[in-house]
């Protein structure tokens, strides 16, 4: 008698891990793309009530407590100006995560629409659209960003736009090649000859089945978004100071860098860094999944 | 030509040309048939002959880039420059059976929202009437649960019961002619025999035109009024299903009514084609099937013979009236 019974359906690890359990949406993306789901949840809240829980008035200035450190309830102590850090993480939460979620918004309309609708066309128009796109992709972000700060006023809108524009070309061709894979399978002739419209067949179907590339595209982007957002508000292009924005207050903490009094800086510096490390990482293993379903 | 004549469908001289790395390769040449409403054509040929290009042709699903030259008209209106909603109204009397019902079938949504979608929005069925109608066609070919089934999706369906699936939902739409693709060609040797004789009865219920591609001559016979047979995209003979049976004209007929293992008497004979089905781009200058047929000469070279109209018909060939006769279904001569 033998005393090991083999297995004899043994499942591989990575079909496990994809059949796996889970959520719906995070279904595939195991116990890590778990935990950033429950991290970007968190700093979602805050983004949405971190104003309203924040212990104290994030802009109320006393310049006789600048720079101290950890003092009764103000955990994390004050800035330059004496105002409460973790307050103005807090409150900052908004500009700071809300702000990329417009850009990635935004830029994923643009870029799936002109995805879509280049790949489904195709002839001149493709050329055209993606000609120009290509002369778009050629500018910075950074310089785009400028351009409409003095064209609009500098401030979170103007830098948003900018960043929707600059990361529509670059969504628009990643998306294009999925899009003209999609409208090359079999079942959009059928549905052609079924004689539905064109736009019925875009929306219902074609775009329908990019939603797992469309999502995962998304939040990759939403990490690049944040981290441009807070450069260009460090560079005083974005989110305008007084206004709490993490962006805003790793410029600010310069001054306490150099004096020896790092927190301000490190403290939002870390904020982006966790909010950006979890949504890439999440981003990762949706596309991962996204790839591995279409096939 | 019109409708006035009797044909619901006419092709004439249709040619076509993809681009294929850089330069374009012709495809089909020289494709000349008609059907009338109610009638059945079949359409046969080796793999790489153009019969899924001919009916792509016909539905306007010909990949971008494509160059047509030649005429195709439907009910006397020119089909190739249909759009917008012209080509929406064509293709609502045009439906299609697809070879292959799994890639047909957008896999994400179910069944009843890929029977019922162009009834809906197309149609303006309410969504009562279109599952209802549905459902009972789902019956007609023979599927009696249709309730549960439009509540599946593909994958939890077999390929035979998604053919049915596929026809019935071509039918919902009452076409006045539908292309069919190898629409059995995916399924086990019994389920093909129950779609065909479904395909058939339905077809002959509603009047409807069909256009049958199949590599089945037999088939082909059985189920239709006139075979179209094609080699190296082009149309090498089309009579009436019996004559081209039984007297063939062309070589190639011939050739392809022998391939089919019969059973005479006592004896299984599987006559086939020496050498390899060719695609139209590399098709010999003169007659396409020169380089494999064994009555050549070689004034068969020198020049592309004409579709010739005989008395059921047309083949084409020089040597159809020579060989009249000689070229008994199966039969090698030498
Ligand atoms: N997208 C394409 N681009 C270029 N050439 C193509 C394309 N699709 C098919 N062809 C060529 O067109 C010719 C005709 O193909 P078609 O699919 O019509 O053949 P068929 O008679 O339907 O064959 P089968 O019985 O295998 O379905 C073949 O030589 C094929 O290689
Ligand atoms: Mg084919």
């Amino acid at each position: 008698m033998s005393l090991v019974e083999l297995p004899t359906t043994a499942v591989p690890p990575a079909r496990r891990r994809l059949a796996g359990r889970g959520l719906p949406l995070l279904r595939g993306t195991g116990l890590v793309g778990h935990l950033c789901a429950i991290v970007l949840l968190g700093a979602l809240l805050v983004a949405v009530f971190g104003a309203a829980i924040a212990p104290h008035d994030p802009d109320l200035t006393n310049l006789s407590f600048a720079f101290v450190g950890r003092f009764q309830d103000h955990y994390l102590g004050f800035d330059s100006q004496g105002r409460d850090l973790l307050s103005r993480l807090l409150a900052g939460a908004r500009t700071s995560i809300l702000g990329p979620l417009v850009v990635v918004l935004l830029s994923m309309l643009f870029g799936t629409v002109l995805a879509i609708a280049t790949a489904w066309k195709g002839g001149r128009f493709d050329t055209i659209v993606s000609a120009a796109l290509d002369v778009l992709f050629a500018f910075p972000a950074i310089v785009l960003a400028i351009i409409a700060s003095v064209v609009i006023e500098p401030g979170l809108k103007a830098a948003s736009l900018a960043l929707s524009v600059a990361y529509t070309p670059y969504i628009a061709r990643v998306l294009r090649s999925a899009a003209l894979r999609e409208r090359s399978r079999d079942y959009i002739a059928a549905l052609e000859v079924q004689g539905l419209r064109a736009w019925v067949i875009c929306v219902r179907h074609l775009g329908r089945n990019m939603l797992p590339i469309i999502v995962a595209q998304g939040t990759i982007l939403f990490g690049y978004a944040m981290v441009d957002l807070a450069a260009i508000s460090f560079l005083g292009l974005g989110v305008q100071p007084p206004q709490a924005d993490w962006g805003v207050m790793v410029a600010t903490g310069q001054s306490g860098v150099l004096q020896g009094y790092p927190m301000e800086s490190l403290c939002a510096g870390l904020c982006i860094v966790v909010v950006v490390i979890a949504v890439n990482l999440l981003g990762e293993r949706l596309s991962d999944r996204s790839t591995l379903v279409t096939r | 030509m019109s409708a006035a004549d009797g044909r619901l469908l006419d092709v004439a001289s249709l040619a076509v040309q993809l681009p294929v790395g850089g330069e374009l390769r012709t495809v089909l040449h020289d494709v000349s048939f008609h059907i009338g409403p109610g009638e059945a054509l079949g359409l046969v040929g080796e793999s790489g002959s153009g019969k899924s290009m001919t009916a792509r042709a016909i539905a306007r699903l010909l990949p971008a880039g494509a160059v047509t030259t030649g005429t195709i008209s439907y009910a006397g209106g020119d089909v190739t420059a249909l759009k917008g909603a012209a080509l929406r109204s064509y293709r609502a009397e045009v439906a299609m059976v697809f070879q292959d019902p799994r890639a047909h079938i957008n896999p994400v949504r179910r069944i009843g929202d890929f029977m019922t979608e162009a009834l809906r929005t197309n149609h303006g069925v309410s969504k009562a009437d279109a599952v209802a109608r549905a459902i009972g066609l789902l019956a007609e070919v023979g599927i009696a649960d249709g309730q549960r089934r439009l509540e599946q999706h593909p994958h939890e369906l077999s390929g035979g019961l998604l053919q049915r699936v596929m026809i019935a939902s071509a039918l919902l739409t009452e076409p006045r002619l539908l292309l069919a693709d190898e629409p059995t060609t995916a399924l086990d040797v019994t389920t093909q025999a129950d779609v065909m004789a479904i395909l058939d009865d339905l077809r002959r219920e509603r009047g409807m035109a069909l256009l049958f591609i199949t590599h089945d001559l037999e088939l082909a016979s059985a189920v239709c009024d006139r075979t179209a047979v094609m080699y190296a995209g082009q149309l090498v003979e089309q009579r009436t299903s019996s004559q081209l049976h039984d007297d063939p004209l062309h070589p190639y007929t011939a050739g392809l009514v022998g391939a089919r293992p019969r059973i005479d008497g006592d004896v299984t004979r599987l006559a086939a084609i020496p050498g390899r089905p060719r695609s139209a781009y590399e098709a010999p200058a003169g007659c396409a099937f020169a380089d494999r047929c064994e009555h050549v000469e070689d004034a068969c070279g020198e020049a592309r013979p004409p579709l010739e109209p005989i008395e059921d018909g047309f083949v084409r060939c020089r040597r159809a009236t020579e060989l009249r006769g000689m070229l008994r279904a199966g039969g090698r001569h030498g």
